[in-house]
């Protein structure tokens, strides 16, 4: 047994870094190390920087951009990016719709839609979250019904992430409401977000960032070409993308950079006159969760390699899911209380106060530690992935 | 033993209630939030003719000789419903100063004539005090001031920098923490000092704090105050701050206490109301256990605020009493850590909106985990004191 990569992939992982070393633009690093806000320009500018590399899109075909990696190196790809600071790449078309199209499109709507989104021309949303479906995911109401060669779409969606930048949204949406099996029903459409009927308003969340929308359907005409696979074949595309989640779905990359930078932060503040990281409550703390990461980065890698042969993931993605976003939260708590009662104040009441300049990082933990309760209850939440596990893994 | 409040303070509660679901509404307190003083002055008269400003004050001097105990049914209001306004700033600690301090430097009259200026204006709301102490790496200790006031003719100069003071800028007058001995973590040569918040020298910058209310960085640049601005006995200061901080800390437990309240009542409601897979969700087990939990640790939450309250009413040892309030502060601050993060959990979603009142009670039990100290801080001084 060995714990760490083959000198192959230990020589790919150098590769990377270096690359990552002279690519990865200064400011944009320094913006998501200080948890600054990431605009259109920062996502995209990242995402054509690495679709100009023709690393975009790893997992793809090669005949539409993939890079040939197996899963060890997209893994390791994907965690350097993390640990390096590059801003994260948006899932909805690369990882999501993406994929479906290539296991469920037509020819004519992977060439009308793949080398767009590879390129980052368009940005997609995911419409799937309604006021009345989150976890029951199924119970979803918003109707297309037929009329001629259009779908005439009306409902709601909410919690749509970057709804307010984003060109397509790709949407489950219910055009049988008669059948006995709600799954039945549902089907996958993608649609122009400009198209008229479309409502998107901002839904503010606790740590004052717009990062997530209502998205209103009135009367929306989807022609019928946008339908990816059969009319009521909605709910099998939706399980395949479920099933696609990716293997860094625990971030660690991402979790050691900002352990770093914890201990960085925490070596220069004071407790009673002496560093912070020397207090042993507090190193405690720290050390635990530094543990649970270093426990976590082998069971990925673990999983990683019984996935060699092939086989689709199921609970190891669950599990990845739940500890992964644990320690991002413990990561981000333990942040906040480095930072002190100081760590309180989000900014002067008046911006341009003639008061000490504002601590931009300080005054980013509070909305960092609000923003990161999120990452428990989205995508799955971790009850709903304990759920998983027990009936799939467990066979309760 | 008896749990049961007064006649008084049952009245009291009741008309708190009634102000409250009048005046202090979700959408009312966002409003107030948002305005550019970041609190109510309507209201603030009301809490002046309810009695509230006066409830701890001595009763000569307006106030109606309350303790920490009388308080609980105050604090559980602004605690369950958000209150913004600077109570905690003006009557838990500024004018507690006032009332408290240096009984023994009666004689030439200048305290008496303080209290007389000072403590009537507080219970009749003319006057809003805040208390500028912590610095920039004092964190949660007390003794830690670099602030210094040298002795001048006819009073003292003081200069530094007071970081984060709780409701420091809409304050008419600040209590001021200042070195007049010693360096600068030693426990003697502390001195508190009243300074008008438009006296020359003094520079304050409004600051908002994550849970909505406001606070100041609040700057002395050779402030020159007169003799009798002396709060208590020069150089010998930090019993008092020590005792005047171990109440107002009894009195935020008592304000979780009603925060943990209102979070747990929205979460029970959700878990009752928000159906999925065509049931209510508080349906299933794992949630049901998890509530149950948030149950108990809001009766282990209240009884440890209630002991707090309790001891810094009666407990005559300074020891004893730092010990209880340290006990019941480490231990709310685990509650507030509790409660605020499942109470969002279980919201899912909707916990992490900015329009529902849940996101803002977990803004505030964040605060309050960390205000007068955080459970670790609590934890070493009650072990220090037992």
């Amino acid at each position: 047994m060995d714990l760490d990569y083959s000198p192959d992939e230990r020589v790919f992982r150098d590769e990377v870094r270096g690359w990552l070393r002279d690519h990865l633009p200064a400011a944009m690093r320094d913006k998501v190390v200080r948890y600054a806000p990431l605009d259109r320009d920062d996502l995209i500018g990242w995402h054509r920087i690495l679709a100009q590399q023709g690393w975009i899109a790893p997992s793809w075909p090669r005949e539409w951009g993939g890079t040939g990696w197996n899963a060890v190196q997209r893994y390791i790809f994907e965690e350097e990016c993390g640990y390096a600071g590059a801003p994260p790449l948006i899932p909805f078309g690369l990882a999501m719709c993406a994929p479906v199209l290539l296991e469920f499109g037509s020819d004519a709507q992977k060439r009308r839609f793949l080398p767009r989104i590879y390129r980052g021309d368009d940005i997609w949303c995911q419409g799937y979250s309604e006021p009345g479906s989150g976890s029951d995911l199924a119970s979803l109401r918003t109707s297309a019904v037929r009329r001629g060669d259009r779908y005439v779409v009306n409902g709601q969606k909410t919690w749509t992430t970057i709804a307010h930048l984003a060109d397509w949204i790709f949407c489950l949406v219910r055009t049988d409401a008669a059948l006995e099996r709600k799954q039945d029903g549902i089907s996958f459409l993608l649609i122009d977000m400009k198209t008229p009927g479309i409502t998107v308003r901002p839904l503010p969340l606790m740590d004052g960032r717009h990062e997530v929308n209502e998205v209103f359907f009135a009367d929306v005409e989807v022609p019928l070409e946008n339908r990816v696979h059969d009319e009521g074949k909605g709910w099998t595309v939706a399980k395949y993308l479920l099933g696609h989640e990716r293997m860094n779905t625990a971030r660690i990359g991402t979790s050691k950079r900002e352990l770093e930078r914890l201990k960085a932060f925490a070596a220069a503040q004071s407790k009673n006159g002496a560093p912070l990281i020397q207090d042993p409550r507090f190193r405690d703390k720290l050390s635990r969760v530094e543990i649970e990461l270093m426990a976590l980065a082998i069971t990925n890698l673990r999983f990683l390699d019984q996935l060699r042969g092939g086989r689709a993931p199921g609970a190891e993605v669950s599990m990845l899911k739940i500890k992964g976003t644990e320690i991002q939260q413990a990561l981000a708590e333990l942040m906040l209380e480095a930072g002190g009662p100081l760590a309180q104040v989000l900014g002067p009441v008046e911006p341009a106060g003639n008061g000490a300049p504002a601590d931009d990082f300080l005054a980013a933990l509070a909305p960092r530690y609000c923003n990161m309760r999120k990452t428990t209850i989205y995508a799955g939440s971790n009850e709903i992935q304990r759920n998983i596990i027990a009936r799939h893994a467990l066979g309760l | 033993m008896n749990f049961d409040p007064s006649e008084e303070q049952r009245l009291l509660a009741a008309s708190i209630e009634r102000f409250v679901a009048r005046d202090y509404a979700f959408e009312a307190r966002r409003r107030i939030v948002a305005s550019p003083e970041g609190y109510s002055q309507d209201v603030w008269r009301t809490m002046a003719e309810l009695g509230l400003l006066g409830l701890p004050l001595p009763a000569a001097y307006g106030g109606f000789g309350g303790g920490a105990m009388d308080t609980v049914s105050l604090m559980r209001a602004i605690g369950g419903a958000l209150i913004v306004e600077p109570w905690l700033a003006t009557v838990a600690l500024g004018a507690q100063f006032i009332a408290r301090g240096g009984d023994e430097e009666l004689r030439d009259g200048s305290r008496e004539e303080q209290r007389q200026r000072i403590l009537p204006a507080v219970a009749e709301g003319r006057l809003k005090l805040a208390f500028a102490h912590a610095e920039g790496t004092s964190r949660y200790t007390l003794a830690q001031v670099a602030t210094r006031a040298r002795p001048a003719a006819g009073g003292w100069v003081i200069s530094g920098s007071k970081r984060a003071v709780l409701h420091g800028a809409c304050a008419d007058l600040l209590v001021v923490s200042a070195r007049t001995d010693g360096g600068d973590s030693d426990s003697e040569g502390l001195s508190l000092f009243t300074v008008e918040r438009d006296a020359p020298g003094v520079a304050i910058t409004a600051l908002r704090l994550l849970d909505g209310t406001r606070a100041a960085d609040v700057a002395f640049d050779q402030v020159h105050v007169a003799a009798r601005a002396l709060v208590g006995a020069a150089g010998r200061a930090l019993p008092l701050i020590e005792e005047v901080v171990d109440f107002a800390t009894a009195l935020v437990c008592a304000e979780a206490v009603g925060a943990i309240e209102s979070a747990n009542a929205a979460t029970l409601d959700y878990l009752k109301t928000r159906k999925q897979f065509g049931v209510a969700i508080g349906s299933f087990q794992a949630l049901q256990h998890r509530m149950v939990d948030m149950a108990i640790e809001y009766e282990q939450a209240k009884s440890i605020a209630l002991l707090a309250c309790s001891a810094v009413d009666t407990e005559r040892d300074a020891a004893a009493r730092s010990r209880t309030v340290s006990a019941a502060k480490a231990r709310i601050a685990d509650a507030c850590r509790k409660i605020s993060q499942e109470s969002i959990q279980l919201h899912g979603g909707m916990g992490m909106s900015d329009e529902v009142k849940v996101s803002h009670t977990f803004r505030r039990l964040t605060a309050i985990a960390q205000q007068f100290g955080n459970a670790e801080h609590h934890l070493e001084r009650f072990a220090a004191l037992s």
